[in-house]
C-alpha cells in the first residue's frame, strides 16, 4: 500500500543506517510531510544546539500522499533547526523529487552527526548507501544533479541538493531540485552543508498499490476539474505567480526600497504579461512548465535575453525557470530595479547557487538602505554603489554573498540579526522580519489578517504558513462563514474587509490549520483555500486520503492532526526560547509596520499602519484559538486535548 | 473501418513535462502508481525544458509485430492498435528490440513486455492531459490541423517580410 514507505535514521559521523515502518497509529496522529517532520525533529534533536554543528537533526520528508493518485503531490519538506532563526527550520518544495523517494520505498530521511568528508546519499528500491560527493562538492545546483545522472548513467534520478550558497553556510541556502525548486527559508541548505551532505539521490520503480484504483482514478479527475477550472489557477497556468506581483504591486502591497515605499512605480518592463513575452520569445508558445501530476503548469521556462547586464556578468543565453513572484520581490520592488534583465540574472544565480531569494533580496534591500542614509559607505561596500534601483549592485553582491567575499558579503550572508550585529550603527530598526527571518516583499500594513499572519507564524515572517490570503476578495460574508466554519464550526464574526480587525484571528488559525493539513499531504498550496476560495480542503482531503491509501480519516480528524503538528512546530520553538514579545523570537511585527503609514497605492493603502493595541487583541484572540495561554504557551488541557503529553514519546 | 479509427498523437511542444499521464496509465492497468508499469513515458531535457511523451505508434508495419518468432503480436483492426497475446507470449523480448521508438517496454516486475492499448479507445493519458499534448484524433485529420498550423507560420513569415520590404 502506499503507507507502507519507511523512516531512515542516517547518522553521517558513524555512517550507521536504521530504517523503520511507520505504524498506522503514529500516521494517524502525525500524517506525514511536514507533521510528521515537526514530530521526528521534536523527538531527534536536542534542545539549544549550534544549527550549523553536528548535533542539529536534518529532517527530508514527502507528503503522505506522494506519488498516488492524487493532484500535485509533489511537495517534500525539509525542516531542522534554522541556523537562520534559531529556531524551527522548515521548507517546502515541489518539482520531482517527492514522487521518486516514495517510488524508492522511503517517506522520511532524518539525518544525525556530520560526514567526515563531501558525501551524498543514494536511495534506490529500499537501499541506502552513503557516497563519496567529491566529484560534485563545489559544483552548482544543475552541474550537481547533471554528473550524477551522467556518473550513474540514468536520467531519472531526481535530487534534493544544496548547492555552493549551502557548502559555503549561507545561513539562508536552499534545499533544490531540478532547475529551480527550492525549499528556499530557513536555510536547510546551509545545514545540509554543515553535515558535508551535498545532496539525496533518489530512484524507485516500487510499486505504489491504490487502495482504491478506479476510485481513485475518477475522483482525481473531478479534484483536477475542480482546480482548473479556478480563474486563478488559469491565470496561474499562463502568467504563473508573476500575476499576484502585478496585482499586489498595482493595489499597493509591495514594499519598496526595503520598506521606504510600497509600490514599485514605473515597473511595465518587470509586470507579468512582459515575463511571459520574453518567455515565449525564448522558449516558444508553450512556455509552461509544471511539478509532478499538476495540471496547473505555473513555472514558465526562460532563456535570459541579451542586454548590456547580461553581457557583463557572461549570463546571456542561460537557460532557467520562473522567475516567481518572490523573485520580482527580492530583486525588482525590494530593491528598486524596474528592469527584466536584473530580475532574469538574478533569478538565475541564486538557482545555480541555491540561495534563498527572499532573504538575500531583503539583505541587500536593507544594506540599500542603509547606504541610502549613509550608514553604510562606499568603504563598507568595498566600492559597490548599492543605491536603490542599480541591478548591477544586486548580482555583485549575490555573488558576494554567496561566496561570501568582503566583510559586507559575510555580513549579510548571516541574516537579518546577525548581520544587523556585525553592522551595528542602530542598522536593526531598519530590518524587515519577524524571529530573524525576512519578511517576503510584501506589505501587510494595510491588511491586519495577513499582518497577524506572518507574526504568529512558526518559521518567522512567511506567507505560507497561515496567510488568509482571500481576504482580499471581499467575499460575502455567508461564503467566508461556509468556508471558514468548515470542518469546525465557528460562531463569532467574520469580516469581508480586509481593513477589520475582526475576526481575522479566527481565519489566520484556520489557515494555519489547513496549510499544515495540506503540507502534510504533500499537495500543493496552489490546490487548497490559498488564492482560490473555491479549491479543496478538508473534506476532499479525507475522501482523497482513503481513495488512495485505505486509511479512513474525517476531515475533522486531519483538522485536529493538523492542530497538533502545528503544536509540534509551537513546542519545538518553545524549546529554543520563544518569548511572546522578544524582538528575535517573539510573535512580533517590526516597529516599522506600527509607526510607518504606507505612502503610495489604492485609497485603502495609503496612510495604513497596524495599530499596536488591536493587533495584540487579535494575537490574544488567535492565542485563545489555538488553546494557549496570554504569552502564546498551549496550556496543559490544550497538550492533552491534542494528545502530545507524552512527547517526545520517541516511536520511531 | 480503418480510415474512420482514431490515433494517438504526441504534440511534443505542449508537454508541461508534469508525468500525470504515467500515472494514470499505471493505475488504469495496474491498480498501481509506477512509471516503470506505464505505457507511455516522458523524455525529459531538463537543462533545455524540451519534454517528449514517447508512446506505441501502433505501426500498419509493425516491427515489433514481424519480429515476433511465435507471432504473439498482432494488428486489432478495429481500434487500429497493435496487441500483445499475452498467451502465446514468450517473453523472449525481440520486440523491445526492434522498437524504433522504444515504445514496448519490459515491466521487471511481472516479467512482461508491455505497450499501449489505448485503453480500449478511452486513452486515459489524454482524458487527463488538460494541455493536450497528447491527444486521440481521428486518424485522417491528424494532417489537417498541422497543415493548417504550417501554413500560418508560412504565411505570417510572408508577410513580415512584405512588411520589411516596404519599410525599406
Amino acid at each position: 500500500m502506499a503507507l507502507n514507505r519507511k523512516v531512515a535514521i542516517i547518522n553521517l559521523t558513524t555512517g550507521q543506517i536504521e530504517s523503520k515502518p511507520i505504524p498506522i497509529d503514529v500516521r494517524k496522529k502525525f500524517l506525514g510531510g511536514r507533521g510528521m517532520n515537526a514530530y521526528l525533529l521534536y523527538n531527534y534533536l536536542k534542545p539549544g544546539v549550534d544549527p550549523l554543528g553536528p548535533d542539529n537533526v536534518l529532517v527530508i520528508g514527502i507528503g503522505m500522499l506522494a506519488a498516488t493518485m492524487a493532484s500535485a503531490t509533489s511537495r517534500t519538506d525539509v525542516m531542522g533547526k534554522s541556523p537562520l532563526t534559531d529556531m524551527i527550520g522548515s521548507t517546502n518544495m515541489g518539482g520531482f523529487f517527492a514522487a521518486e523517494l516514495a517510488l524508492a520505498g522511503y517517506h522520511h530521511l532524518v539525518f544525525l552527526g556530520k560526514a567526515e568528508k563531501p558525501s551524498y546519499l543514494w536511495v534506490h528500491n529500499g537501499e541506502i548507501e552513503i557516497r563519496d560527493a567529491a566529484s560534485v562538492w563545489g559544483k552548482s545546483v544543475t552541474d550537481t544533479q547533471w554528473t550524477i545522472r551522467k556518473e550513474m548513467g540514468d536520467e531519472d534520478i531526481k535530487f534534493a541538493v544544496c548547492g555552493p550558497a549551502g557548502e559555503n553556510l549561507v545561513r539562508y541556502a536552499n534545499v533544490m531540485t531540478g532547475i529551480k525548486n527550492s525549499a528556499g527559508r530557513t536555510g536547510m541548505g546551509a545545514v545540509m552543508g554543515s553535515k558535508n551532505l551535498k545532496c539525496v539521490a533518489a530512484r524507485g520503480t516500487l510499486d505504489i498499490k491504490i487502495a482504491h484504483p478506479t476510485q481513485a482514478l475518477e475522483y482525481n479527475k473531478r479534484f483536477i476539474d475542480l482546480i482548473t477550472s479556478a480563474k486563478v489557477n488559469q491565470t496561474m497556468g499562463t502568467l504563473g505567480t508573476p500575476f499576484i506581483w502585478g496585482a499586489t504591486n498595482s493595489w499597493g502591497g509591495c514594499r519598496t526600497n526595503n520598506f521606504q515605499y510600497n509600490q514599485l512605480r514605473y515597473a511595465d518592463d518587470i509586470e507579468p504579461e512582459h515575463l511571459d513575452e520574453i518567455s515565449k520569445e525564448t522558449c516558444g508558445e508553450y512556455n509552461m512548465t509544471a511539478c509532478f501530476n499538476c495540471q496547473v503548469h505555473c513555472r514558465a521556462k526562460y532563456k535570459i535575453p541579451q542586454s548590456p547586464l547580461a553581457e557583463k556578468f557572461g549570463l546571456v543565453g542561460k537557460y532557467d525557470e520562473g522567475p516567481e513572484y518572490t523573485s520580482q520581490g527580492g530583486f525588482c520592488c525590494e530593491v528598486g530595479c524596474t528592469d527584466a534583465a536584473t530580475l532574469l540574472c538574478a533569478n538565475h544565480l541564486v538557482d545555480q547557487y541555491g540561495v534563498d531569494n527572499l532573504e538575500i533580496g531583503s539583505m541587500i534591500a536593507w544594506a540599500m538602505e542603509l547606504y541610502d542614509y549613509g550608514i553604510l559607505t562606499s568603504k563598507d561596500t568595498d566600492g559597490v554603489d548599492l543605491r536603490f534601483g542599480n541591478g548591477e549592485a544586486v548580482l555583485e553582491m549575490i555573488h558576494r554573498i554567496c561566496q561570501k567575499k568582503t566583510w559586507l558579503g559575510q555580513a549579510l550572508a548571516e541574516g537579518p540579526i546577525r548581520a544587523a550585529q556585525k553592522i551595528g550603527r542602530d542598522s536593526e530598526k531598519y530590518l524587515i522580519h519577524v524571529k530573524g527571518m525576512s519578511n517576503l516583499h510584501s506589505d501587510e500594513r494595510a491588511t491586519p489578517g495577513l499582518a497577524l499572519n506572518i507574526a504568529v507564524s512558526s518559521r518567522g515572517s512567511d506567507h505560507l504558513r497561515s496567510r488568509p490570503a482571500i481576504d482580499l476578495y471581499h467575499l460575502p460574508k455567508d461564503v467566508m462563514k461556509r468556508i471558514y466554519s468548515s470542518p469546525v464550526p465557528f460562531e463569532g464574526e467574520l469580516s469581508s474587509d480586509h481593513r477589520s480587525y475582526e475576526g481575522k484571528a479566527w481565519q489566520v488559525f484556520w489557515q494555519e490549520n489547513c496549510f499544515m493539513g495540506v503540507d502534510c499531504m504533500g499537495i500543493c498550496k496552489y490546490h487548497t483555500t490559498f488564492l482560490g476560495a473555491t479549491l479543496p480542503n478538508f473534506e476532499d482531503w479525507a475522501r482523497v486520503v482513503n481513495y488512495n491509501t485505505g486509511l479512513e480519516l474525517t476531515p475533522t480528524e486531519i483538522w485536529t492532526a493538523a492542530e497538533r503538528c502545528n503544536m509540534l512546530e509551537k513546542l519545538v520553538n518553545i524549546r529554543e526560547g520563544f518569548k511572546r514579545d522578544d524582538p528575535h523570537k517573539g510573535d512580533v511585527l517590526a516597529d516599522r509596520y506600527h509607526n510607518e503609514p504606507a505612502k503610495r497605492g489604492a485609497p485603502d493603502v495609503i496612510g495604513a499602519t497596524i495599530d499596536r493595541e488591536k493587533f495584540k487583541g487579535m494575537r490574544a484572540e488567535f492565542y485563545k484559538h489555538k488553546g494557549c495561554d496570554e504569552n502564546g504557551i498551549p496550556t496543559p488541557e490544550t497538550i492533552k486535548r491534542l494528545g502530545l503529553e507524552n512527547e517526545p514519546s520517541h516511536l520511531l | 473501418m480503418e480510415a474512420m479509427a482514431k490515433t494517438l498523437v504526441v504534440n511534443q511542444e505542449r508537454c508541461t513535462g508534469c508525468r500525470l499521464c504515467e500515472s494514470v496509465c499505471a493505475v488504469k492497468h495496474d491498480g498501481v502508481v509506477n512509471p516503470m508499469r506505464a505505457r507511455i513515458k516522458i523524455e525529459k531535457w531538463e537543462h533545455e525544458g524540451l519534454y517528449v511523451p514517447m508512446i506505441c505508434q501502433h505501426c500498419q508495419d509493425a516491427p515489433c509485430m514481424n519480429v515476433c518468432p511465435v507471432k504473439a503480436i498482432s494488428r486489432d483492426e478495429a481500434l487500429a492498435r497493435v496487441m500483445v497475446d499475452y498467451n502465446t507470449c514468450i517473453g523472449c523480448r525481440s520486440c523491445v528490440a526492434v522498437c524504433p521508438f522504444g515504445a514496448m517496454n519490459f515491466n521487471t516486475i511481472d516479467k512482461k513486455v508491455i505497450k499501449c492499448d489505448l485503453c480500449d479507445g478511452e486513452p486515459q493519458c489524454v482524458r487527463f492531459c488538460d494541455i493536450k499534448a497528447v491527444d486521440y484524433v481521428d486518424a485522417a485529420k491528424v494532417s489537417i490541423s498541422k497543415k493548417r498550423d504550417a501554413a500560418l507560420r508560412m504565411t505570417s513569415a510572408q508577410k513580415k517580410a512584405t512588411e520589411l520590404e516596404a519599410e525599406m
